[in-house]
């Protein structure tokens, strides 16, 4: 007997909402036949101003959970991907992997989650530093989130390639707007579905489907984004980024890779790229 | 007559005798030319400008002015100098390092008057603070040569190339040393641009190297303005530009580099908060004001320029800070009783001129104390503003002179707001004897240097440098060789 399928509707994360795009506009995602696999909310430049907003005020009460804290919510993301991978594999598989690429993808990207949160609570210790000052004062060196960071994840591993630019973030403190997979965007939503089970608070992740080419510039002139990253390989959008990212000095990071299965692609040094270091003085002598 | 009356009484209890450092025993060329490829050489198209004492306005010497075509000399002698000397062992390029640092030590004394000639700061300034700093610096950088694995663990630290750097105006040895001395640690050979006003000491800097044995076209010092500067930044064959400067300038340097690949630092504007609670040592906070926004004429890009009092010691605060600046000596750069100097250029004296008309025009009340400013040169006596808000041109934007505003503030959490609201984000400070306090502050404010119950400190040792507006990158200590590395 056969049974009609219930589709998902994939919306926007927001805050930790899934709303619809306040323009009412859609793509659509077809498989490798054709056949349609999703109307995808189009995203634009209001829907990233708003999560902006949604950003910048959820960033201090993330940024002063304690560290063990933060690591044990990317822990509890891990725990609740693991239990829906064959959710994740089977989606992966209907953009277009093989099978064993799309199982390797979402193994290594819940790996990848538990790496950093390991890190959650170690990363501080290993660039942090007490400086030797030859005046009488105490004088530390430690780090601290960036604030704010526009993510345009990779186009190919739409799973893999978002976490593995998402968690370094994130366990550091910053809260992220993500543009997902321009052309592989089903994962990135239901990931969405995953953070939102997963005690991260609301609008530390928020993340948006559509296309770079109306919201890349956007993400990079913004004057409440302290960072933006940028995963890909078109040398035209890097420099425009890049120009736009002058406006408020804003911190530019740049991913060229193309397998994000590559174990250089986890490192404290990728936590390292959206902190920024404090030093602090004080007298020692009375 | 009026607001004076009360403070008048410790202008007069204090007289000083003239204590004038000597300038017999430098050494100051009439016409200096460019350092290119470890030879001093005439610029191309053969044009030379004046350098001036800012206290008198009187011509020092005259200073070569590098085209396009004289940066490109000195890159391509630069980027020949790589090849060999990024070869070179870290324990033989530290070597090189040390020998400038000591050199520059041995000629201390000529260096901090040439500083305060050149750049009207007060001589014990020069002295005790930018020299031994320059000096430090490089004796620091010195030993990470050959120490650079442990520095990056588990990675492959290798230097970029050819470095473009270029400085300010405010501590111009001081920044060349923290510009060049991480640089040649790590093995990259540099082009180097002082500032306009204050190209003297770099080139006498430039004398130094040349006498450490360093190899020829590992340092390139270039003279000239903005648009030497530029011809750095568009250079090709640059590999790192590394500019401390206006945020202006810095926007357009991000915006120029943007496409190129090139790696930048950026040392930009501040405007940085100086806070003092009611439970603070008042007359070490106030003591602390002084040093944080007179310092140096108030050249520093991390000056405390905006000051928050709790509002129930206010009015004492402010009346001992009155007292104080009446005490303020201002005057001749060259004389050890001298607090404030010379404002560094007419150009600047009338960027903070314009900045303090804008202040009145706002409707901020001024207080400055009675004093007699020299007929000659460009001065600015030390100036106050209160009755202002965050919404007042001169709270939000950098006058980079000896101008302070002052708010008045209740709660920890209206100032901690109040403080980070500013597009800068480089120096604050803090004044309480409260530990939790302090250390609740400086958590909580965006910068990326704090001093807590002190203020303006420097060491090599010690990562300086800015979030948001106000740039990125460190400088000094571990976290400064970073900008000049690359890894695999």
């Amino acid at each position: 007997m056969s049974r009609l399928d219930i589709q998902k509707t994939y919306k926007l994360y927001i805050g930790g909402k899934f709303p619809r795009t306040e323009s009412g506009r859609y793509f659509t995602i077809n498989d490798s036949k054709g056949n349609l696999l999703a109307n995808m909310c189009l995203a634009s430049r209001k829907d990233f101003r708003n999560a902006v907003v949604i950003a910048r005020n959820a960033q201090n009460s993330w940024a002063s959970a304690s560290a063990l804290n933060k690591g044990q919510i990317l822990y509890r993301i891990a725990e609740m991907l693991e239990g829906r991978k064959e959710q994740f594999i089977s989606e992966l598989i209907a953009q277009g992997e093989t099978a064993a690429n799309a199982k390797t993808e979402v193994h290594e990207a819940i790996d990848r989650l538990v790496y950093y949160a390991g890190w959650s609570d170690k990363y501080q210790q290993f660039f942090s530093a007490v400086n030797p000052v030859s005046s009488s004062h105490f004088n530390f060196s430690g780090v601290e989130p960036v604030g704010v960071v526009a993510i345009i994840a990779p186009e190919n591993q739409p799973l893999l390639g978002l976490i593995s630019v998402v968690a370094p973030a994130i366990v550091g403190g910053n809260t992220v707007i993500v543009l997902a997979s321009e052309t592989k965007p089903l994962t990135a939503i239901s990931f969405a579905e995953v953070l939102n089970s997963s005690d991260v608070p609301g609008g530390v992740v928020n993340i948006l489907t559509g296309k770079k080419a109306e919201l890349a510039g956007q993400m990079a002139s913004h004057m409440d984004v302290n960072s933006i990253i940028y995963c890909g390989t078109d040398e035209k959008l890097m420099k425009s980024i890049s120009e736009s990212a002058s406006l408020n000095v804003k911190r530019t990071i740049f991913y060229k890779k193309h397998d994000w299965t590559n174990e250089l692609c986890e490192s404290p040094y990728l936590i390292e790229k959206t902190q920024e270091v404090k030093t602090t003085w004080h007298p020692t002598e009375i | 007559m009026q607001k004076n009356k009360d403070n008048s009484m410790f202008k007069a209890s204090w007289t000083y005798n003239e204590a004038p450092e000597s300038t017999d025993h430098i050494q100051i060329k009439k016409k200096y030319d460019l350092y290119i490829d470890g030879k001093f050489s005439k610029p191309i198209k053969g044009k030379y400008f004046d350098t001036l004492n800012p206290s008198t306005n009187e011509k020092i010497a005259s200073v070569a002015e590098a085209t396009s075509e004289d940066v490109d000399a000195a890159v391509q002698a630069a980027k020949k100098a790589f090849e060999s000397w990024s070869k070179l062992t870290g324990k033989e390029r530290g070597k090189y390092i040390f020998r400038i640092a000591r050199l520059i030590q041995e000629r201390a004394r000529e260096f901090a008057v040439i500083e305060s000639l050149d750049g009207g700061k007060p001589i014990r300034e020069s002295r005790d603070i930018d020299i031994p700093l320059a000096a430090n610096h490089f004796f620091y950088y010195a030993g990470w040569a050959d120490k650079l694995a442990y520095a990056f663990p588990n990675r492959n630290p290798k230097p970029i190339g050819v470095v473009g750097q270029i400085i300010p105006w405010n501590f111009p040895l001081l920044m060349a040393a923290w510009k060049l001395a991480p640089a040649l640690a790590t093995g990259n050979t540099v082009v180097l641009k002082p500032a306009e006003t204050t190209s003297l000491t770099a080139l006498k800097l430039a004398e130094i190297i040349h006498e450490s044995g360093i190899p020829k076209g590992v340092v390139n010092i270039v003279t000239g303005a903005g648009e030497t500067g530029a011809a750095i930044v568009n250079h090709p064959d640059v590999g790192k530009i590394a500019f401390t400067g206006s945020t202006n300038v810095g926007k357009y340097i991000q915006k120029a580099t943007a496409g190129t690949h090139k790696k930048l630092t950026l040392e930009l504007g501040g405007k940085g908060a100086n806070i003092i609670f009611e439970d603070a040592a008042i007359d070490q906070a106030v003591e602390g004001i002084i040093n944080a926004i007179f310092f140096n004429q108030g050249h520093v890009c991390c000056a405390g320029s905006r000051l928050f009092v709790q509002e129930s010691v206010a009015d004492i605060v402010i009346d001992k800070l009155k007292n104080r600046m009446e005490t303020l000596i201002i005057g001749n750069p060259l004389d050890k009783n001298t607090d404030i100097g010379a404002i560094n250029s007419k150009k600047q004296l009338q960027t903070i001129e314009n900045y303090i008309k804008i202040g009145l025009n706002e409707g901020g009340e001024i207080y400055q104390p009675d004093c007699n400013l020299p007929k000659n040169g460009n001065w600015c006596a030390p100036t106050l503003f209160i009755n202002v808000s965050q919404s007042h041109r001169i709270v939000q934007e950098e006058i980079f002179g000896p101008v302070l505003t002052i708010q008045t503030f209740r709660t920890i959490n209206e100032v901690v707001e109040k403080a980070n609201n500013t597009p800068y984000g480089l120096s604050a400070g803090v004044w309480t004897q409260n530990g939790a306090k302090m250390f609740h502050l400086t958590q909580k404010l965006n910068a990326g240097v704090i001093w807590g119950n002190t203020f303006n400190k420097f060491d090599a040792t010690s990562p300086f440098g800015g979030t948001k507006e106000s740039g990125f990158g460190r400088e000094g200590g571990l976290h400064g060789l970073k900008p000049y590395v690359k890894f695999d």
